[in-house]
């Protein structure tokens, strides 16, 4: 058998030189007549050690990392094949300690296989969930679904088998399943991973939502920010379509599902799950008014389920080893793993997939390694950019979905994004209203007119005018755009706004700073950007 | 990216033909003429609204929500620069001044020869590698004004 050697295909790989290390390594292959076989897999998430090369040996694969394209010809001299010793040698990849302290459920093949390849993923326990749903009845699978607490991971929490079982109870001639790939919150990548590194794991998780609620259509909407991701899906839904795992008849149980893939254009509402279907129906991604609900009106009309790509691809695993098997992990309400996404300035960035329960300290400091700068780390974001910025003094809290709320904060997706001491909270704070109002997608009236005006009165209290009196209208107005907004957008923008004032209140109340010189700096920064 | 086709209504009908049956077909058809031209011209939206049975306001609005949708060519060069938390978190601000200041245009601008756009993006998905961008439909991470320089240099090379 030939020896394999795996260069990840991930976009976050390629964006660090992976092709270039692929092709390096090809060449190798040919011009030293050598029977080696390159595999693309996904990434393993360690992207700090990225474009991590491995290598198939007897005793398990080996990683090499950072590898450069420079570095291939000195790897093969020294004999990495064989797995032997170099100066960018890891050792066994499963034991570096990263990846071997993670509870990989949901994540368990991803940068293991070739993403393209079903025999590698049937090989790895893929469509076992499938094959397992088909012999339950739709109100047992839910059952299952539900059993295993399972929660909307794309950052609302709700109980993933209570929308579906609203579904199989709405009565319809179509019903659709629509899976929300519009992962727009900075500091968040674990969808965009799975999709290119395990897209059939989401193929199958949307296969059996749809064979539980009894829909036989289904979107996958992207962002288009991810046209790497799109290539991947359509690909692998092409292929499971020729193996009969889409389409008229899947899996031989009669029954249809047919799958497409659309493309977002840049509006970061458009995860929003209602301005998602009016996105998708071809309109201005505007929010509808809730309700009714997607669930019982969706897409075009009929009963629909709205999942996130990382809810999506866990029920597989749930469906293989059983809603309790999945429950077992976790904390209080918050059942089974989380995809935590290490973001920003940290010095060992990547996917962690844990148990709920892990600290955020434990998650910086023990995955994480600190910041990347060396320097103190003093605010961390965590749940997008409407989460709240946490000082240091909160790292103890855990991640689940209620402690998160307990503190005034939000684990949303699982993204956290560390600051060190260079930041400045009053402009984290102005920029989170600036970014509402470039994504504010106009409907009410709070998130488009008070996300402007938020903005004007944080560059007042930057300037020192007026500050106690402009502080104390930024709270009304905080207090106006969670409570009078129409979903989260506006709901939620006042939490990191509000977190800084809390948490970093010196930031508000340094000395103005000098003027710009010219005058169009000031100009240039109050534009939208667009 | 310089392969755009020049604006041509015989071509933008065949492209509307084809995906005129879709589901929700709208957004596929401003992809598909934003790829192929590398903007929605105006003349499209009589087209477009003919097709999918729509008042022209109507694709008016839906142009013009979406950020991704240009009403002019774009540069040869598309740059788009990630200036989202994590970004910023490791300097993207900086990155960003020093492109602005090499190509002489502000986010959002193509430059004069018509060379780059560059715009601003709100994450592209690389938060553990930030500062990151894309050019021409490929991702980079850490990207420091140096690579950006870089990044730029090549792309001007191979225009």
């Amino acid at each position: 058998m030939s020896v394999r050697v795996y260069v990840p295909c991930d976009a976050a790989a390629v964006s660090v030189g992976a092709d270039a290390v692929a092709k390096a390594i090809a060449d190798q292959i040919a011009s030293r007549r050598l029977g080696a076989t390159l595999v693309r897999n996904g990434s393993r998430g360690m992207f700090w050690l990225e474009p991590l090369v491995e290598v198939e040996t007897p005793q398990g694969r080996v990683a090499y990392g950072p590898v450069s394209a420079d570095a291939v010809s000195g790897l093969f001299d020294a004999g990495f094949l064989e797995g032997k010793p170099h100066a960018l040698r890891l050792g066994p990849t499963e034991e570096i300690p990263f990846l071997k302290h993670q509870e990989r459920l949901t994540f368990a093949r991803c940068g293991v296989t070739d993403p393209l390849s079903l025999s590698d993923y049937m090989s790895h326990g893929g469509y076992r969930g499938l094959e397992k749903a088909l012999k339950l009845t739709p109100q047992a699978i839910v059952e299952e679904v539900t059993n295993s607490g399972l929660r909307g991971r794309g950052g609302a929490g709700f109980p993933t088998g209570i929308k579906w079982r609203t579904v199989l109870n709405a009565p319809a001639d179509q019903k659709y399943i629509v899976c929300n790939a519009d992962e727009g919150d900075s500091g968040t990548y674990a969808d965009r991973m799975i999709m290119e590194g395990d897209p059939f794991v989401l193929i199958e998780g949307m296969t059996i939502a749809a064979i539980a609620v009894g829909a036989t259509s289904g979107y996958i909407y992207l962002r288009s920010e991810y046209p790497h991701a799109f290539r991947t899906l359509k690909r692998a839904i092409a292929i499971a379509h020729n193996k009969g795992y889409l389409g008229a008849n899947v899996a031989g149980s009669g029954k249809r599902f047919d799958l497409d893939v659309r493309l977002g254009a840049g509006a970061y509402i458009c995860g929003e799950e209602t301005s998602l279907l009016e996105s998708l129906e071809g309109k201005r991604g505007q929010i509808r008014f809730k309700p009714p609900l997607p669930a019982i009106e969706g897409l075009f009309g009929k009963p629909t389920v709205v999942n996130n790509v990382i809810s999506l691809a866990t029920v597989p695993i749930i469906l293989d080893k059983g809603g309790a098997y999945y429950r077992d992990f976790g904390m209080g309400r918050s059942r089974g793993t989380l995809t935590i996404q290490l973001a920003g300035n940290i010095k060992h960035g990547g996917l962690v997939e844990k148990a709920f329960g892990l600290t955020l300290r434990d998650a910086i400091y023990d995955f994480g390694g600190g910041t990347a700068s060396g320097r103190p780390l003093r605010a961390v974001q965590v749940g997008g950019p409407l989460g709240a910025y946490f000082p240091e003094s909160l790292l103890d809290t855990p991640l689940d979905y209620e402690a998160f709320i307990e503190r005034k904060g939000m684990l949303g997706h699982g993204g956290i994004v560390v600051f060190d001491d260079t930041v400045d909270l009053a402009r984290q704070a102005r920029f989170a209203m600036e970014f509402c109002a470039v994504e504010s997608c106009g409907k009410c009236t709070p998130c488009r007119v008070g996300s402007t005006r938020g903005v004007e009165v944080i560059d007042k209290i930057i300037a020192n005018q007026d500050r106690t009196q402009n502080l104390e209208l930024l709270g009304d107005l905080c207090e106006v755009l969670t409570d009078g907004s129409l979903c989260a957008l506006g709901g939620l923008i006042p939490y990191p706004v509000q977190s800084a004032i809390r948490h970093f209140s010196e930031d508000f109340q340094k000395p103005a700073p000098p003027p710009p010189a010219s005058g169009s700096n000031k100009a240039q920064e109050t534009q939208s950007w667009r | 990216m310089s392969n755009k086709q020049r604006w041509d209504a015989d071509r933008a009908l065949s492209l509307i033909r084809e995906l005129e049956h879709l589901p929700g077909a709208l957004l596929p058809i401003l992809h598909a003429l934003q790829d192929e031209f590398g903007y929605v011209d105006k003349a499209a939206i009589p087209l477009i609204a003919e097709a999918l049975n729509l008042s022209h306001a109507e694709v008016h609005g839906v142009i013009s929500f979406y950020h991704d949708f240009r009403h002019h060519p774009s540069g040869n060069h598309v740059l788009k620069m990630c200036r989202a938390e994590a970004c910023q978190s490791m300097g993207c601000d900086k990155t960003i001044r020093h492109v602005e200041n090499r190509l002489g245009v502000h986010l959002g601008e193509t430059t004069e020869d018509g060379s780059f756009t560059v715009d601003a993006v709100y994450c592209l998905g690389n938060c553990a590698l930030s500062p990151a961008v894309m050019l021409d439909g490929k991702l980079y991470g850490r990207v420091s004004p140096e690579v950006a320089e870089f990044l730029i240099d090549s792309a001007q090379r191979h225009a």
